[in-house]
């Protein structure tokens, strides 16, 4: 069933928080600047939880099921994480008040920094960015600043790879340099061939997703970052697949340069329905003085009785802010939560299941789904939506069936390279069950496009609503609404 | 193992389904001579000792719930009634991503497609995106849709000294490769009426922020019409709180509204997660970034929403994007969403209004003491600048030790302002606390 929207449900007159009354003499409101009309709905306080709590029930999430969104990593989210992210000391601080009166804040700030770092493999962390590709944005500016700083002027290019997230062109363009696409090769890996056509000294950089969206870790990840090296450039890296590599090597390690990474996949702080993320960027010790203002730093040393004195500080070349205040401090204490939990051990069984499960999947689907590049994947893999013997049959109606199981489906038509993309991730969270499930499910689905195309055409059946004309959307573009009783009179 | 379910007996089934001996093998692709590095991190310990960390940890900062807070600045402390965390908390909206998938994401999209409706209403604008990180973020983008309605023909952006310096600095930082000039606030006696004369063929926006960033209002008309003659894009930063009362932007003649959510009901959080207000005329909205949700209908005739104009964005268009952007606030979206409801027409207005009051009650206060002063006398909402004896930060010391959390130090940002305090006064603040503020100001003052 349809739930109304706010504005449907709302009746003049009604209103649900009572306010305090004024305590003070009131002041006259100044002449000219107050509105006449303010069209907001009128709701009692249970027509609002009903219609929230009514919305909430029409979504799928990973608490009610499984959620293989591929390079999405949506993994279990901790309870623990939304508890201690919302104790007053965490949630009722303000972020201009005096450093000295925000010493656990800060010190939890730093230990995040610190501890990204060494998963990294870097110098220094910048917890700033907002989101991933914030974070790409943070990364791509600090690389045209280290090339700036050392007059080298020419530097204008950033290479892609065919395969890379839609947001590393769109990240390029934005910060003033062009795209250079690179293609991949017959193994998933970037074409070295053609890769070293570009390398000459117009190159600032190459943006490496590592493992790349084909879920592939770059076999010869060494040779594409000393080619880039080679010709002066730097290596950034996309870490929205860094679920794969805890503590099995760090990009730092590998040469890359900058790296961001993406707490709200990796370290399991919800995705929010869209949001809040965090992506945090990690720099090479050359790269350090280019991070964003502010970084957390001890200004004073500790002793025995006293701990160390937290402040903010700005590096010397610092590319600027990217953000009001301090990135998504929220956030970050999910982000730490997660990994005091998970300390070392933890941290590397993430890695390793994650990757065991991804295999699985991959290895009890192939005969059935076609894996164009078979070999063991990361944590995740991409196999076609499409079979010869059922022409009619396509990645989006493999998608919506899989909701008739109550299963989300994985992110398909991405990476663009694989014709009819199903990009599969089921994390490290789920249990073998679950995954024998869905492969059972993806088998039927399967015989069910040839057998009953129509079913796959028409799916999904069993949810609440059914295809959404998307087309009619954007051609009618209605995108907001308006108080119901608003009568131009 | 934490969150991770296997048992043994799965993981060796597993392995042998695989064709794989050990874990290890994984990762073959892998160079040997950086795999498996011994990291130097914390054991791991369990959840309850967890717990007491944390509360402890979190113990050692003074929060506002127990200090009067006169703290503002691009942050307030507003009272956020409690049926929105028990929303936000909702496992299917917290634990989705993206709604790439409407069917079984109509909960998001519906409530998405809500938040851009309250915000077109609040700022009288006619179209709204899914949201931006924050203010300043939003208000960089909207830098970037003047260029690219200019195509990149126009290269000078006019800011307003007193749009909050963070936003200023935020749009410096993203357009660094982008040939820009940007001038407007070099000096804090830049008025609007000067901004108006600086703008010319090449300027492609002019942005000031409503309240500014010294809580000051006033009539915008005659710059957004210059701008608007000059063929500049006019954009208001405003604090969407204070359009319960006061003239949107739209009556201004604005082409982007943007501004921060954060006082709609989310806490202060030492500075994030907020969310990025971004509303414009409908003439722009292909030139608009983030993501935008449109209604439709599903194939069984039931009306329902979907991500829609996608080809502005960066998984379709790739370098040709008008934005990167991809994540962004949706949680915090729904958040104000949530409190634009329970609120409503008449709650928001009141909310307002004693915001108003109260602080035109403290500055009245404070303008009578014998060493302060208000340093502007023209109307302002809910925040204010007042002139001192002393330094702030020597003040704000001493009003610590009467728990007490005092105003922002001007002069950190603006030189001309050293030794001047700016101070928000919102619902949550009584007036047995401003009547205390003032007693220690005055008592401060002699020492």
């Amino acid at each position: 069933m349809t739930e109304p929207l706010v504005y449907e449900i709302s009746s003049p007159g009604r209103h649900a928080l009572r306010m305090p009354e004024v305590d003070v003499p009131k002041a006259p409101l100044p002449e000219g600047l107050i509105r006449e009309d303010l069209p907001l709905p009128e709701l009692s306080e249970i027509d609002v939880v009903r219609h929230f709590v009514r919305l909430s029930q029409l979504n799928h999430g990973v608490d009610t099921g499984f959620y293989p969104l591929g390079s999405c990593t949506m993994k279990y989210n901790p309870k623990l994480n939304e508890d201690t992210a919302r104790l007053p000391g965490f949630a009722f601080t303000h972020p201009l008040q005096d450093p000295e009166t925000a010493q656990g804040t800060l010190a939890l700030m730093y230990s995040l920094q610190e501890w990204l770092s060494e998963i990294g493999g870097f110098a220094a962390v910048s917890l700033q960015p907002a989101a991933g590709a914030h974070g790409e944005l943070t990364g791509i500016l600090i690389i045209r600043a280290y090339h700036k700083d050392r007059g080298d002027e020419k530097r204008t290019k950033i290479l892609v790879p065919d395969s890379a997230h839609g947001t590393n062109p769109a990240t390029t363009t934005m910060s003033g340099m062009e795209v250079i696409e690179i293609p991949s090769d017959e193994r998933g890996n970037i074409d070295l061939d053609s890769l070293r056509g570009h390398c000459d000294e117009s190159v600032a950089g190459l943006m490496l997703t590592n493992p790349n969206t084909l879920g592939l870790f770059e076999e010869q990840v060494r040779e594409v970052i000393e080619l880039i090296h080679g010709c002066g450039g730097l290596i950034y890296g996309d870490g929205a697949n860094m679920n794969a590599l805890l503590g099995v090597v760090r990009p730092g390690d590998l040469g890359f340069d900058v790296l961001q990474y993406n707490l709200h996949k990796t370290f399991s702080t919800p995705h929010g329905g869209g949001g809040p993320g965090s992506g945090p960027v990690g720099v090479a010790e050359h790269l350090v003085d280019f991070l964003p203002t502010p970084l957390v730093d001890v200004v004073e040393e500790g002793d025995e009785v006293l701990p160390p004195l937290y402040g903010f500080v700005t590096p010397k070349k610092s590319i600027g802010r990217v953000k009001s205040f301090h990135g998504h401090f929220g956030v970050a204490v999910k982000a730490y939560t997660y990994l005091r939990l998970l300390g070392k051990k933890g941290l590397r069984e993430v890695a390793d299941f994650s990757v065991l499960n991804a295999n699985y999947l991959r290895v009890r689907m192939r005969d059935v789904y076609h894996i164009p590049y078979d070999r063991v994947c990361m944590h995740e893999f991409v196999a076609e939506g499409r079979w010869e013997d059922a022409p009619d049959i396509h990645a989006l109606d493999i998608a919506k069936r899989l909701m008739d199981y109550g299963f989300h489906p994985p992110t398909n038509y991405f990476p663009l390279i694989v014709r009819e993309a199903l990009m599969i991730e089921p994390t490290e969270t789920e249990s073998l069950e679950t995954l024998d499930a869905f492969v059972k499910a993806m088998l039927e689905i399967a015989e069910q496009a040839r057998s009953d195309p129509e079913l796959l055409k028409t799916a999904p059946h069993k949810t609440t609503f059914g295809r959404m004309d998307e087309v009619k959307a954007a051609r009618q573009l209605v995108l907001c609404c308006w108080p119901v009783e608003r009568d131009e009179s | 193992m934490a969150y991770v379910p296997h048992t043994e007996s799965d993981r060796r089934a597993m392995l042998a389904e695989i064709g794989l001996e050990r874990m290890d093998d994984l990762y073959d692709a892998i160079p040997k001579e950086v795999r498996f590095p011994d990291l130097d991190l914390p054991d791991p310990i369990s959840e309850m000792e967890i717990t007491r960390e944390m509360l402890t940890l979190s113990e050692a900062n003074l929060e506002v719930q127990h200090v009067p807070c006169f703290l503002g600045a691009g942050a307030y402390n507003h009272f956020i009634p409690s049926i929105i965390d028990h929303i936000l908390l909702r496992n299917e909206f917290y634990t989705a991503y993206t709604p790439y998938q409407p069917e079984i994401s109509q909960g998001t999209l519906q409530a998405i497609f809500e938040y851009q409706s309250l915000m077109c209403n609040l700022t009288g604008m006619e179209v709204s995106n899914a949201s931006h990180y924050d203010g300043a973020t939003a208000l960089a983008e909207a830098v970037i849709l003047a260029l690219n309605q200019h195509r990149g023909k126009r290269h000078k952006v006019l800011l307003s000294p007193t749009i909050h310096p963070h936003y200023r600095q935020v749009v410096r930082t993203y357009t660094q490769g982008m040939g820009l000039t940007i001038v407007g606030d070099e000096s804090l006696d830049t008025s609007s009426a000067m901004l108006a004369e600086m703008i010319d063929g090449e300027t492609t926006l002019v942005a000031v922020q409503y309240p500014d960033f010294l809580g000051r209002i006033e009539d915008l008309s005659s710059l957004g019409e210059a701008a608007n003659k000059a063929g500049a894009l006019f954009c208001v930063v405003v604090n969407p709180l204070a359009l319960g009362l006061l003239r949107p932007p739209s009556e201004f003649g604005a082409d982007i509204v943007v501004g921060d959510g954060q006082p709609l009901g989310i806490p202060l959080s030492y500075g994030g997660p907020y969310v990025g207000i971004f509303t414009t005329r409908q003439q722009y909205v292909r030139k608009m970034s983030g993501r935008l949700v449109g209604e439709t209908v599903d194939s069984r005739g039931q009306r329902g929403y979907v991500l829609t104009l996608t080809p502005r964005e960066q998984h379709i268009r790739r370098d040709k994007a008008t934005s990167n952007i991809c994540t962004n606030q949706g949680l915090m979206a729904l958040a104000t969403a949530v409190y634009l409801s329970i609120v409503g027409k008449q709650g928001l207005r009141e909310v307002a209004e004693l915001c108003y009051h109260k602080a035109h009650y403290a500055a009245e206060k404070i303008d009578a003491l014998d060493h302060y002063s208000l340093w502007h006398r023209g109307p302002f909402f809910h925040e204010f600048v007042v002139s001192c004896p002393k330094p702030v930060a020597e003040i704000n010391n001493q009003l610590l030790d009467y728990d007490i959390l005092g105003g922002y130090d001007l002069g950190q940002e603006y030189p001309a302002l050293a030794d001047h305090m700016l101070i928000a006064v919102t619902e949550i603040i009584s007036k047995e606390d401003i009547n205390d503020l003032v007693t220690v100001l005055e008592e401060v003052s002699h020492d």
